[in-house]
């Protein structure tokens, strides 16, 4: 790291561990909703990167509906938009489920068959609807440039604004899964769903709901990734891997896990692609996680219990 | 209460239960013994939905259940006390009987569940995992109690439980009974036990029923001749 001195590298360290904390954000509300599907149902959702862009495309939809009807409601359509992208991506999930997924459990390739198939058709669809060219939407004014907090630094605001979203979603599924009666029997089925049945739990509408709500916070992920970066029709496919590995660093059944996956990874990567190149960044950070993997095969935080 | 007739169940091709047909009246203890491999634990995944039938019909007070799926049968006043427990590992003691609760709609933990099992008041949050293995049966009786079931189902309770803690099992049934207008059904290999909670006593074998007989009037060495090796 030649060449910087110690008040510079402090500021490149901040600078670049902000805009880690927006991938963080991202990551994390991918890989929640991945991990609570496959925790529950066990259930590899290869579309789930596609959930996303359903999410992105929700925001930009609302945002050029806005501009050219009521552009006076432009400061406020983002907020609007989060939740829409996180009804419509659950509707879709809800209908995904229904339609194809429900009828594969027992079968786990096949789910992983059948995911990637509806990915590809999720993809096509995207490019036929919105064209292949990448899209943005407006952002509002409140979302743009900087907050300097020293000479050296700038805290963008969109980041800011994507991990305050971030929080509070996340906070809202710890609620949902450890306080709630519905999140109880997700962790029953979790952990054995013939004997869940047994104890006169409705699985299958758990499995629907579980499998809604993922994809409805994938939505919300993609309403966040507009302030960070525009959307393509492939955007999804982009993220999906790198969620899959924030999924299984964290080990599976985790959510303290999945944070704490997500923001190492995203960080790593971050603020390594500011020394050696983006693509020498990942291979780094790949080699480091499957090193730790081997040591801990179920990933970071596996809980101890009697079986 | 619990009426079956001609239940048959088979893994694929091959019929294990062959016809069944029994009664359980209201406030009795039914024991089903027999050996290991003659069927007891297929016959109780059977009445709990847990593996379809292959003919026959289970009716619960004039419903049929038979083509219900299992948590509509809890819903219709059956609970299931696995052999093995099968408690959920990862949840708490205390979750671990709310998972029961969806169905009874009760809004806290009553106090004589409680009352029953005191263990489980002093390790109610502790993981239902890290629970010795008695700990762990009383748990699962307690999780399928608060389903205010009207058929009780307890597939082998003294299935690798100490002996001390058998005899409090055999007392919390009787309890139970006491408590409640109950139904229970108890698969069991040790005569002791089976003496001490149930009214009547059949005896399986192959899949077929081929010995029947109240408590009362049991003779012990004929059953003892039917479940030795």
């Amino acid at each position: 790291m030649g060449g910087y001195s110690y008040g510079e590298l402090g500021a490149i360290f901040a600078m670049q561990g902000f805009s880690g904390i927006s991938l963080f954000s991202v990551l994390l509300l991918m890989a929640l909703g991945l991990a609570i599907i496959f925790g529950q149902m066990g259930v590899i959702n290869m579309a789930h990167g596609e959930f996303m862009a359903v999410g992105a495309y929700t925001t930009y939809l609302m945002s050029s509906l806005t501009e050219s009807f009521f552009p006076a409601f432009l400061p406020y359509y983002f907020i609007l938009s989060i939740a829409l992208a996180f009804i419509v991506a659950g509707a879709m999930g809800y209908l995904a489920e229904y339609v194809l997924i429900r009828h594969l459990y027992s079968r786990p390739l096949d789910t992983l068959l059948a995911t990637w198939g509806l990915s590809l058709i999720m993809q096509q669809s995207f490019r036929s609807i919105f064209g292949a060219r990448e899209v943005s939407p407006t952002l509002p004014e409140w979302l743009l440039g900087a907050y300097p907090a020293t000479d050296m630094i700038d805290i963008p605001i969109n980041g800011l604004f994507v991990l305050g979203l971030t929080i509070v979603v996340t906070l809202g599924v710890f609620y949902l899964m450890f306080k709630s009666s519905w999140g109880l029997r997700v962790r029953a089925t979790t952990q054995n769903r013939v004997m869940s049945g047994a104890v006169g739990i409705n699985t299958k509408k758990i499995d629907r709901f579980t499998f809604a709500l993922g994809c409805g916070i994938a939505g919300i992920a993609g309403a966040a990734f507009t302030t960070i970066a525009s959307t393509g029709p492939t955007t999804g496919t982009l993220y999906i891997v790198d969620t899959f590995m924030v999924v299984v660093f964290g080990g599976a059944a985790s959510l303290f896990g999945t944070i704490a996956s997500a923001f190492s990874i995203a960080q790593a990567q971050s603020i390594l692609e500011f020394f050696i190149s983006g693509s020498m960044a990942k291979v780094f950070t790949l080699l480091v996680l499957v090193l730790i993997l081997m040591f801990k095969p179920e990933g970071l935080f596996a809980s101890k219990v009697r079986r | 209460m619990l009426d079956v007739a001609n239940l048959k169940v088979s893994y694929g091709q091959s019929e294990v239960i062959h016809g069944l047909n029994f009664t359980a009246k209201k406030n009795e203890t039914l024991a089903v013994m027999g050996r290991n491999g003659m069927g007891k634990t297929t016959l109780f995944k059977s009445l709990i939905g847990v593996l379809p039938l292959s003919g026959g019909s289970i009716h619960i007070d004039g419903t049929d259940i038979s083509k219900c799926e299992s948590y509509q049968r809890v819903e219709n006043g059956v609970a299931y006390v696995p052999q093995g427990r099968m408690i959920f590992p990862n949840l708490t003691v205390q979750e671990n009987i709310e998972t029961g609760m969806g169905v009874s709609k009760l809004k806290a933990i009553p106090d004589d569940i409680y009352a029953l099992f005191p263990v489980l008041h002093e390790m109610r949050h502790r993981k239902g995992g890290n629970l010795s293995g008695g700990q762990q049966q009383q748990l699962a009786i307690a999780r399928a109690l608060v389903t205010n079931p009207k058929v009780l189902l307890l597939d082998e309770p003294t299935e690798g439980i100490q002996p001390s803690i058998i005899k409090d099992i055999a007392n919390v049934l009787n309890e139970i009974k006491k408590m409640r207008d109950i139904t229970i059904i108890v698969s069991e290999q040790v005569l002791s036990f089976t003496m001490a909670v149930a009214d009547r006593i059949i005896v399986i074998d192959k899949g077929n029923f081929i010995h029947e007989d109240l408590r009362d009037d049991v003779d012990t060495d004929k059953i003892k001749g039917y479940l030795s090796v």
